[in-house]
């Protein structure tokens, strides 16, 4: 059974791949785009990847796609055809393609519980999370505690593209008043998006602090915190979602997301353990791993969130033609 | 019969892989040079989460009644990379946005046209 929903979510995630090549009109492109992220989550679930799929479905259906849209607004609806035909293109990725399948031929059967990725160091995460960190979630204890590093220097990326898109796009501040021109259209959209905001909100806490227990932690939760307020932004106009939460504010919060897990790996190297040792932070190793997890993760949720607002505000607050375009109001 | 059912998800990978490859090279707007990139990175992800798969295991959650978990390290990985992946996205996606308001196009080709006669 698990065979045959894995055959047709791959089949079904050919198929959109293929329409996205042929497809000319860019914003059926991005709506393909986004049905083909959620076929992927839903292929991480069955693969079990609990953490990776709500982490796909939050950003690659989600705000990829509203990223994508912003983009689009910006430039052109329809992709031109390509003035040349050439087969070269075609070779090339057949030859690729073909090196590649021929490349498989030598790799484990999938789901072989012999493969050498299974035998490295993936039993002792398994076996030693229990005693070591006492959290549930292996890949949580993974992510935040035995690879930390990878983690920190993950969140640094992320901090470096927000000051990239700073840098390339700016944040303009919208007037309040300025409003979507289909204001008085959306009432029912407004009310129900105030009702959903909170409980987005709430939501985006509960992946946070149960990351540990289930699937979710600072990234899922960073992602689902800013879609709440991109949310609020699409209903209630961009004028109004700037003052609720401030660009400069945002700045701030990215910085301080990266400042807060350094902070945690510095105060166990205080403590007299290594940099990023959390056991050394609380009376006895497992309440220290707990805190040391608790605290890295609310770093990285606070980073994810505002980087990924400022990237949206950036480019929703663009008016096309640019900067120096005239200001129509 | 068996090699078929082994490989199949490695090889569906390679031809999305193929697909965000074609796109890249031969099709002249930049956004679409980006999803193709998009495409490609995701295919990268299932191979991974592919390689993670036991059979007959569970998601890597320790809970008392099961012994057989995924590998949770690929998991680890790929959830980082989704993340750092939109990251790079809305920086390449800047871009372009930024060529648009200074080529006035997001056609490549035309983008040349207009560097030779400048």
């Amino acid at each position: 059974m698990q065979h045959l929903v894995d055959i047709v979510l791959l089949g079904l995630l050919m198929i959109t791949g293929f329409a996205i090549v042929r497809m000319r009109s860019l914003l059926a492109v991005t709506m393909l785009t986004s049905i083909y992220s959620l076929f992927s989550a839903l292929l991480f679930v069955v693969l079990d990847a609990v953490d990776v799929a709500l982490t796909e479905a939050a950003i690659g259906a989600g705000i990829s796609t509203i990223l994508l849209l912003a983009t689009v607004a910006l430039t052109t609806e329809y992709e031109k055809v390509p003035s040349h035909r050439s087969l070269l293109p075609l070779l090339v990725v057949t030859l690729t393609g073909a090196a590649l399948i021929y490349g498989t031929l030598d790799m484990p059967h999938y789901g072989d519980p012999n493969a050498p990725v299974h035998r490295h160091v993936a039993p002792d995460y398994i076996e030693d999370t229990p005693e070591e960190i006492g959290v549930p979630n292996v890949v949580t204890s993974v992510l935040a505690s035995y690879r930390g590093y990878d983690t920190l220097g993950e969140v640094t990326v992320i901090f470096t593209a927000g000051v990239g898109v700073l840098a390339l796009l700016g944040v303009h501040l919208r007037k309040r008043t300025e409003q979507p021109s289909d204001y008085h259209k959306l009432v029912v959209l407004r009310v129900i998006a105030k009702l959903f905001f909170p409980l987005i909100l709430l939501f985006a806490l509960y992946v946070l602090f149960h990351g540990d227990y289930g699937p979710g932690g600072g990234f899922q939760a960073g992602v689902i915190f800013a879609t709440g307020f991109v949310l609020y932004a699409l209903t209630h106009g961009l004028g109004n979602a700037e003052r609720v939460i401030p660009p400069a504010l945002l700045g701030i919060l990215a910085a301080a997301g990266v400042l807060l897990y350094s902070a945690v790996g510095i105060e166990g190297m205080l403590l007299g353990g290594k940099f990023l040792e959390y056991n050394v932070l609380a009376d006895d190793p497992v309440s220290g791993q707990h805190l040391g997890i608790l605290l890295i993760e609310t770093g990285v949720g606070i980073t994810v969130a505002a980087v990924i607002l400022i990237i949206y505000f950036g480019f929703v607050s663009r008016r096309p033609g640019g900067a120096d375009a005239q200001d129509p109001s | 019969m068996s090699t078929l059912l082994g490989h199949y998800n490695y090889w569906i990978v390679i031809v999305l892989m193929m697909t965000g490859f074609y796109t890249v090279i031969a099709r002249p707007n930049l956004v679409k040079k980006i999803i193709g990139l998009f495409i490609f990175q995701t295919s990268v992800f299932i191979l991974f989460i592919s390689m993670a798969k036991v059979e007959g295991g569970t998601a890597p959650i320790i809970e008392e009644g099961y012994s057989l978990y995924s590998n949770p390290l690929p998991h680890v990985l790929i959830l980082t990379a989704i993340v750092v992946g939109l990251a790079t996205t809305a920086l390449g996606l800047a871009l372009v946005v930024r060529i648009q308001e200074a080529y006035g196009t997001t056609n490549e080709d035309d983008i040349h046209v207009q560097d030779e006669t400048d």
